[in-house]
C-alpha cells in the first residue's frame, strides 16, 4: 500500500473526470427523477404525483416477477460462471507457447458486440436450422427455445455461461501466476494433496481478484439487456423477461414514463446497495 | 490424473468457438442453403454476403461510424482518467473515497435507466446523431473502469519515483509524460483495451443516440433482419465481420491481458 499524503490541489487531477461524468450521470439521474414524481399528458405539462408510481411499482406483480427472474438469472450465472472459471484457470497451462493463443481464444467472445452474441446463439440454436438446436433434438430431447420457457431459459444460461466465463478464468489466472513457485515447492516437500494446495495457497491468492470477478459478473448480469433481447425477445410469453427488457418495454413500448422511472430508480437502488456491500467486502481485503 | 490437464481447457476452448464457427460457416451459405437443407459446412461456398457488405454505403458506413465513436471514447477517457488516476493513487484529498465510489457507482448504472434521459440530453445540445453523442455517452460506464484499472497500475509504482524525479527538479508535467507514462505503458495500453471493449460491444446507447449519419454496424445489423426478410447470410457476415477488430485489439494486449482483467490489482 501506498502512503499517501493529503494535498487538496489533487482535485485539480480529479476535476475532468468529475465533469465529464457528472454531465452524463447528473443530469439524466435528475431527469429520471423528475419523470418518477410526476404525471404528464404530453406537450410538456407536469403534474406532481409524490411517491404514487413508486408504491405502484413496488406492489405490481410484474415488478415482482422480474425482479424474480433477474435475481434467479444472476444466482444460477454466477453459481455456474464462477466454479467453472476457476476450474479451467487452474488447468490452464503457466508458460509456454500455448499460454497466449488460451488467453486470445478465451477472451474472443468477450469482444464481440452484445447484439451479435444474440444474433449468434439465435442462430446456433434455432431447431431447424442451428448446430446446437440440432445436436439436442438428434440425442432425443424436444428442443425449441422460441416455444418452450424451460428450453429458453437453458438457452440464454448456457448464452451468459459463453459470454462471461472467460472474464472469470482470466481475472482467476492473473491471481494464480502472482503465486511465486517457491509455496508449490514448500507445498510438494510437506506432501500436501492437490486439495490442500488449491485450500491453502490458491484460494487465498486468488480471493481478491475472485472478489473483482463476482462484483462484475454480478454488476453485467444484472444489467443484461442486448443478449436476451436477441435471442428470445423476453419470451416466450414473459420467461425471459429480465429487469431492463422489462423496463425498456414500459419505457419505449408503452410510453408509461412515470412508472418507468420510478422502476429505474428502484432498479438501480438494488444494485446500488448490492454492489456496495461487495465493494465494502473487497477493500476490506485490500486493506489487509 | 496429470497427463490430462490439457483436456478441460481444450473442451472449453471448443465450446467456445462452437457458435463462433456456425456463424462463419453461415456467412458463407447461400440463403436457399441455410433455409434449404442442414450441412455441417458451406455446400456451395459463397462469398457474396460479403460483397454486398463492401460494396453497400449503408452496411460499409456501419462500421466506420462503429470505429469513429470507439476511437474517439478511448481517447477522452483515457486521457481524463490518467491525471485522475495518478490522484487516487498518490494523494488523499477530501472526499476521495466517496468520490471514487461515486465514479464507480456509473459502471453500475443500466443503460437501460438511461437511454431516455440520454435521448433528451443530446438532442438538447444538438450532437444526437453524431459520433460525438455515443463517444460522450460511453464515458459513462468507461471513464469509471479506466479509472480503476490505471489506480490498479499506478499504485504498483513505488513512490520513489516521484519523489527521486521532483529532486531532480522535473516540474510535475514533464515528469509526468516523461518518466511516469512509459513507466505504465502497460496500464495504459489495457485501459484502452477495455474502453475499446465496452464501447464496441455496447449498443442499447449507441442505438438510442443515432438515427441515420452516424448509425453503428451493430445497429444496421438489427434493421437488417427486422426489415429486409430473413437474409441470415448477410447478418452472419456481418456479424463475422464485428468480431475482426476485437480479435486484433486482443493479439496486441495479450501478455498483459491476464493482469488488465485483474484491474491491474494482482
Amino acid at each position: 500500500m501506498i502512503d499517501k499524503t493529503t494535498n487538496q490541489k489533487a482535485w485539480f487531477l480529479v476535476a475532468p473526470v468529475v465533469v465529464l461524468v457528472a454531465f452524463n450521470a447528473l443530469i439524466p439521474l435528475m431527469t429520471v427523477v423528475n419523470y418518477s414524481v410526476q404525471e404528464t399528458f404530453g406537450d410538456n405539462i407536469f403534474f406532481w404525483e409524490g411517491v404514487k408510481w413508486f408504491e405502484q411499482v413496488l406492489h405490481s406483480e410484474r415488478f415482482h416477477d422480474s425482479l424474480l427472474r433477474q435475481l434467479s438469472f444472476t444466482s444460477i450465472i454466477l453459481l455456474i460462471e464462477v466454479p467453472l472459471g476457476v476450474a479451467v484457470a487452474l488447468s490452464m497451462p503457466k508458460k509456454g507457447p500455448w499460454v497466449s493463443v488460451c488467453l486470445v481464444l478465451m477472451a474472443l467472445p468477450l469482444l464481440i458486440p452484445w447484439n451479435v452474441v444474440g444474433a449468434m446463439w439465435n442462430i446456433f440454436a434455432l431447431p431447424d436450422i442451428g448446430l446446437l438446436g440440432r445436436m439436442i433434438n438428434g440425442i432425443g430431447f424436444d428442443y425449441n427455445f422460441t416455444q418452450q420457457p424451460t428450453a429458453a431459459w437453458f438457452t440464454v444460461i448456457l448464452m451468459d455461461v459463453w459470454h462471461w466465463t472467460s472474464l472469470v478464468t482470466l481475472l482467476a489466472y492473473a491471481g494464480l501466476c502472482s503465486i511465486p513457485d517457491a509455496y508449490y515447492q514448500a507445498a510438494r516437500i510437506d506432501g500436501a494433496s492437490s486439495w490442500s494446495v488449491f485450500r491453502y495457497i490458491q484460494l487465498p491468492k486468488m480471493k481478491r481478484v475472485l472478489t473483482i470477478a463476482i462484483l462484475l459478473r454480478f454488476m453485467d448480469s444484472f444489467m443484461i439487456y442486448t443478449e436476451p433481447f436477441v435471442l428470445t425477445g423476453g419470451g416466450p410469453g414473459n420467461s425471459t423477461t429480465f429487469l431492463s427488457i422489462d423496463l425498456v418495454k414500459i419505457a419505449l413500448g408503452q410510453f408509461d414514463l412515470g412508472p418507468a422511472a420510478a422502476m429505474s430508480l428502484i432498479y438501480f437502488l438494488i444494485i446500488l446497495l448490492l454492489s456496495w456491500v461487495f465493494y465494502t467486502l473487497m477493500m476490506r481485503n485490500e486493506e489487509q | 490424473m496429470k497427463g490430462f490437464k490439457w483436456l478441460t481447457p481444450t473442451l472449453y476452448i471448443l465450446f467456445l468457438m462452437l457458435p463462433i464457427y456456425w456463424l462463419i460457416s453461415m456467412s458463407f451459405k447461400t440463403t436457399n442453403e441455410i433455409l434449404g437443407h442442414f450441412s455441417l459446412w458451406p455446400q456451395e461456398f459463397t462469398l457474396d454476403n460479403y460483397v454486398k457488405i463492401f460494396t453497400d454505403p449503408t452496411w460499409y458506413n456501419g462500421y466506420f461510424n462503429s470505429i469513429t465513436y470507439v476511437v474517439i471514447n478511448t481517447l477522452i477517457s483515457v486521457s481524463v482518467a490518467l491525471p485522475a488516476a495518478y490522484a487516487f493513487s498518490r494523494y488523499r484529498f477530501l472526499g476521495d473515497k466517496h468520490l471514487f465510489f461515486w465514479l464507480l457507482t456509473n459502471r453500475m448504472a443500466p443503460a437501460a435507466v438511461f437511454a431516455l434521459p440520454f435521448f433528451q440530453l443530446y438532442s438538447a445540445v444538438g450532437l444526437f446523431d453524431t459520433p460525438w453523442a455515443v463517444a460522450l455517452a460511453h464515458c459513462l460506464f468507461n471513464i469509471p473502469l479506466a479509472v480503476w484499472i490505471l489506480e490498479g497500475f499506478m499504485s504498483g509504482v513505488p513512490k520513489e519515483l516521484d519523489e527521486t524525479a521532483f529532486v531532480d527538479g522535473y516540474s510535475f508535467w514533464r515528469f509526468f509524460t516523461k518518466i511516469f507514462l512509459p513507466t505504465i505503458a502497460a496500464g495504459i495500453g489495457v485501459a484502452m483495451f477495455f474502453c475499446f471493449m465496452f464501447s464496441w460491444v455496447e449498443l442499447l446507447l449507441a442505438k438510442t443516440l443515432t438515427s441515420v449519419a452516424a448509425k453503428p454496424i451493430a445497429a444496421t445489423m438489427t434493421r437488417t433482419a427486422s426489415t429486409a426478410g430473413y437474409e441470415l447470410g448477410l447478418l452472419a457476415a456481418a456479424g463475422t465481420l464485428t468480431i475482426i477488430p476485437g480479435a486484433i485489439v486482443i493479439w496486441f494486449v495479450r501478455n498483459n491481458i491476464a493482469k488488465g482483467f485483474a484491474l491491474g490489482r494482482v
